[in-house]
C-alpha cells in the first residue's frame, strides 16, 4: 500500500452538485488557484444526480419575492430555520440557474424566452444529462479531479482542518491532502434506516445510496457543530421504485386518492389544510389512511391523456428510469392504474431537511478552514439542487478570500499514521462484515429510533434503548473485516453511518416535542410546544470522551 | 436481477484500462472478468440508475427490475448521442416503446 501526498490551494470534497460547481465557480474568480476534487466515484456520473434529474424545484419566478420565499420555506418548517441562510440561497438562485443553462442544461421555457413555470417554485428540466454537463464544466478547468478516492478524516490540528485523508478504492493508495481549505460538500446520509425493499432490492433507495454521510462524520469526529439531525426527511414516493410523485403532483396535476378513491386529504383532513397541507402533513395523511385501513394511498393518474402519459413517461426516464420498467406491463401503466405511493425510510438531508453543519452566512462551519455547502450544510431546508449551487458558490467567495495569508503546513507524522493504521485496521481474512454490521444498524434504528416499522414515530424509552445499543454496536466494529479494497470502503461507510446514527438518537432524544410530523413525531410529547421549542438543537461530539453535548441555538443571532 | 450483461454483446471495451461500465458505476459494482466480459459484483447492492446502461457504446447492458418489486419481465436500453437520449423500453411479450429526450443545448441552439 502506497502513500500519495498532495497540496493544494482549496481541497473539495464530494464532486456532486455543490462539489462541481464550487470548483467551477473558484476558476471563474481566481484562475491560478489550486483546487482538487476528492470524489468517491466518477464525477461524470456521481451522488444525487447519476440518474438525472428533470425538474428543479428552487427558483424565484416573477411576482415572487426574497421575502415570500423565505416565509414559505419557514411555514412548511413549523417555523425553525435559519433565515439568514435560506435567504442568501433564494438570493442567488436564478442566477446559479442560468449558469447551469449556459453549460448546456436544457429547460422548458415559454414562448417570450423566460423559464415555464412548472410548480410555484419550480421549472422542468431535461436533466437526464445534467450530472455529465457539470463534470465538463469542470474538467475544462485545471483543477485536479481525483476520482475513487474516499475521504476518510479532516486533517486536523486540533485549531484548524488543513486537509483531509483519503483511500483509493481502486489502487488501495492511502491519500494525504494539504490544503488551506476545505469545502465539505459530500452530500446527506442513506442507509441509516432500514429500507422498504429487502434482498436483491435493498439498494432501491430514494436517496444514493452510496452517500452515506460520510461529510457529517467526519465534521463530527472533528467536533464541529452540527443542527437539526433530528429533523429527518422522508419521502413520499412511488411504492417499491421511489420514483418522485412531484413529477405527477406537480408535473400532470393527479390528485392523492385512497384505497376508496376518495380525496383524502380534503375528505378526512382538513384540519391540516387539507390539498393545500404542507409538505410532511401529505405524509402523515398517508400514513395514517394506512393504519385506518384505508390504504394503499394513490395518485390517481386514470384521467390522464395519452401524451400526457408520454410525457410523465419521458419525465420519468430523465430523473427515474426505473418507474417505466414497471409501467411497461400494460396492465399497470399510469392511465389503467392509479400510481401507488409510500413514505420511505427516514434520511439525513440537508437539502430536502436541515440537517448538518452549523454554519455562518458565508458558509464556514464551526471549525477554522472548513466550509460546508449543499446537502452537508444545516438550517436550510428545501435549497435541493439549485440552493447548492448557490451555497458552493458562497463557500468558493469565503474560502478564497480566507485563504489569503494562510500557509500550508505540514501534516504531523503521527497523524498520519494514526489515520492510515485506523483505515487498514479493518483488513482482515474473518469477522463481521460490513453488511452484517449495515444490517444490525438498520435494525436498531428502524425498531428503536422511529423507522418504517414503527411509522416513524418515537419515545424516550424506545431512544434511550437505541442508544445502548448504538453503543455496543460501535464498540463491536474493531471485529469488522474487510477482504479487499471494496469492502474496506463498506466498512468505512458503515462507520460513517454509525457515527451519524449516535448524533441523530441524540437529538430525537432532546427534542421533547413533536415539531414535525413524521419526520420527528414523539409519542411521549405528542404537541407542537412553541413556548419551549422554537429553537435550534446542536450537538458536538468528543472524540476523546465519546461524549455527544446537546446545545441549543436560537433562530435569529 | 438489476442489470443484466449480454456477455455474447459485450466487447469488454476492449484497449481502455477500464470498461466504460466499470470507470462510471456510481457504486464500484462493475469489473471486468478474466475473460475481459464486464461484471456486476452484487446485484443486491445495484441502485438502477441506469448509468453503465448509458455508457456501454455496444448497449450490452438492459436494466431490469429485481424480481421482489415486479412479478412480469421488462427491459430497457440507452443510446446517447451528444445533443439527445434514445431510450428503448420492452414489455414481456417484447413489445417495444421508443423515447427520444432532449439532453444538451448545444452551442448556437
Amino acid at each position: 500500500m502506497g502513500i500519495s501526498y498532495l497540496e493544494t490551494d482549496i481541497l473539495i470534497i464530494g464532486g456532486g452538485a455543490a462539489g462541481c460547481f464550487a470548483a467551477v465557480d473558484i476558476y471563474k474568480r481566481a484562475p491560478t488557484c489550486k483546487v482538487v476534487v476528492m470524489e468517491k466515484a466518477h464525477i461524470e456520473r456521481s451522488g444525487c444526480l447519476a440518474m438525472g434529474l428533470n425538474a428543479i424545484n428552487a427558483y424565484l419566478h416573477a411576482g415572487q419575492t426574497p421575502d415570500s420565499y423565505v416565509s414559505f420555506v419557514e411555514r412548511h418548517f413549523e417555523g425553525i430555520i435559519r433565515r439568514d441562510l435560506v435567504y442568501s440561497i433564494v438570493q442567488g438562485l436564478n442566477d446559479a440557474v442560468r449558469d447551469v443553462e449556459e453549460m448546456g442544461l436544457p429547460i422548458e421555457k415559454n414562448e417570450d424566452g423566460a423559464y415555464k413555470m412548472r410548480g410555484k417554485r419550480s421549472i422542468r428540466i431535461f436533466g437526464e444529462r445534467l450530472k455529465p454537463i457539470l463534470a465538463e464544466a469542470v474538467q475544462r478547468t485545471p483543477a485536479q479531479v481525483l476520482n475513487r478516492v474516499v475521504a476518510t478524516n479532516f486533517i486536523y490540528d486540533g485549531n484548524r482542518v488543513c486537509g483531509a485523508f483519503g483511500f483509493g478504492a481502486r489502487n488501495g493508495v492511502f491519500y494525504v491532502i494539504s490544503a488551506k481549505a476545505v469545502i465539505v460538500a459530500t452530500g446527506g446520509a442513506s442507509g441509516i434506516y432500514r429500507p422498504h425493499n429487502t434482498g436483491e432490492a435493498r439498494n432501491l433507495l430514494w436517496y444514493c445510496p452510496w452517500n452515506v454521510g460520510t461529510g457529517y462524520a467526519m465534521g463530527i469526529r472533528a467536533g464541529a457543530e452540527m443542527t437539526s439531525f433530528e429533523n429527518r426527511f422522508v419521502a413520499l414516493r412511488v411504492k417499491d421504485v421511489n420514483a418522485p410523485t412531484g413529477t405527477i403532483a406537480v408535473g400532470v396535476r393527479s390528485k392523492q386518492i385512497n384505497a376508496r378513491g376518495e380525496d383524502y386529504l380534503e375528505l378526512y383532513y382538513q384540519h391540516l389544510g387539507g390539498n393545500k397541507c404542507l409538505t410532511h402533513h401529505r405524509l402523515l395523511a398517508t400514513v395514517e389512511e394506512k393504519k385506518l385501513g384505508r390504504g394503499p394511498c394513490y395518485l390517481d393518474t386514470t384521467t390522464l391523456s395519452e401524451a400526457e402519459e408520454r410525457r410523465l413517461k419521458e419525465d420519468f426516464l430523465n430523473m427515474n428510469p426505473q418507474i417505466v420498467l414497471l409501467w411497461a406491463n400494460r396492465e399497470v401503466c399510469p392511465r389503467k392504474k392509479p400510481v401507488e405511493i409510500q413514505g420511505t425510510e427516514p434520511f439525513i438531508v440537508g437539502g430536502h431537511c436541515q440537517a448538518g453543519y452549523w454554519i455562518d452566512t458565508e458558509r464556514r462551519t464551526t471549525i477554522p478552514g472548513l466550509y460546508a455547502a449543499g446537502e452537508v450544510a444545516g438550517g436550510a431546508p428545501k435549497k435541493y439542487v439549485s440552493g447548492s449551487w448557490v451555497e458552493a458558490r458562497i463557500a468558493a467567495i469565503t474560502a478564497l478570500e480566507d485563504i489569503k495569508g494562510v500557509v500550508l503546513k505540514d501534516t504531523d507524522a503521527e497523524a498520519i499514521s494514526r489515520e492510515k493504521t485506523r483505515v487498514f485496521t479493518f483488513v482482515k481474512k474473518a469477522g463481521i462484515s460490513p453488511a452484517m454490521a449495515r444490517e444490525r444498524l438498520q435494525k436498531i434504528m428502524d425498531e428503536y429510533a422511529g423507522g418504517i416499522s414503527m411509522n416513524y414515530a418515537l419515545h424516550e424509552e424506545r431512544l434511550l434503548e437505541a442508544r445502548r445499543l448504538l453503543k455496543d454496536l460501535k464498540d463491536r466494529l474493531r471485529d469488522v473485516a474487510a477482504i479487499n479494497n471494496y469492502t474496506l470502503v463498506e466498512a468505512l461507510e458503515c462507520i460513517d453511518q454509525i457515527d451519524v446514527a449516535r448524533i441523530l438518537v441524540e437529538h430525537l432524544i432532546y427534542r421533547k416535542e413533536t415539531r414535525w410530523a413524521c419526520y420527528q413525531t414523539r409519542l411521549d410529547y405528542p404537541e407542537k410546544d412553541n413556548g419551549r421549542w422554537l429553537t435550534f438543537v446542536n450537538s458536538i461530539y468528543n472524540p476523546n470522551t465519546d461524549e455527544i453535548k446537546m446545545i441549543e441555538r436560537p433562530l435569529s443571532a | 436481477m438489476s442489470i443484466f450483461i449480454d456477455e455474447n454483446i459485450c466487447n469488454g471495451c476492449k484497449g481502455l484500462p477500464d470498461a466504460r461500465c466499470e470507470r462510471i458505476c456510481p457504486g464500484d459494482l462493475c469489473y471486468r472478468k478474466e475473460n475481459l466480459k464486464a461484471a456486476i459484483r452484487d446485484q443486491s447492492a445495484c441502485w438502477t440508475c441506469a448509468c453503465c446502461v448509458k455508457e456501454c457504446p455496444v448497449q450490452a447492458i438492459e436494466l431490469k427490475l429485481p424480481f421482489q418489486i415486479c412479478t412480469k419481465d421488462s427491459s430497457l436500453k440507452v443510446r446517447l448521442r451528444r445533443d439527445k437520449t434514445i431510450w428503448t423500453v420492452w414489455d414481456a411479450e417484447g413489445h417495444q416503446e421508443e423515447f427520444f429526450i432532449q439532453a444538451r443545448c448545444l452551442k448556437g441552439d
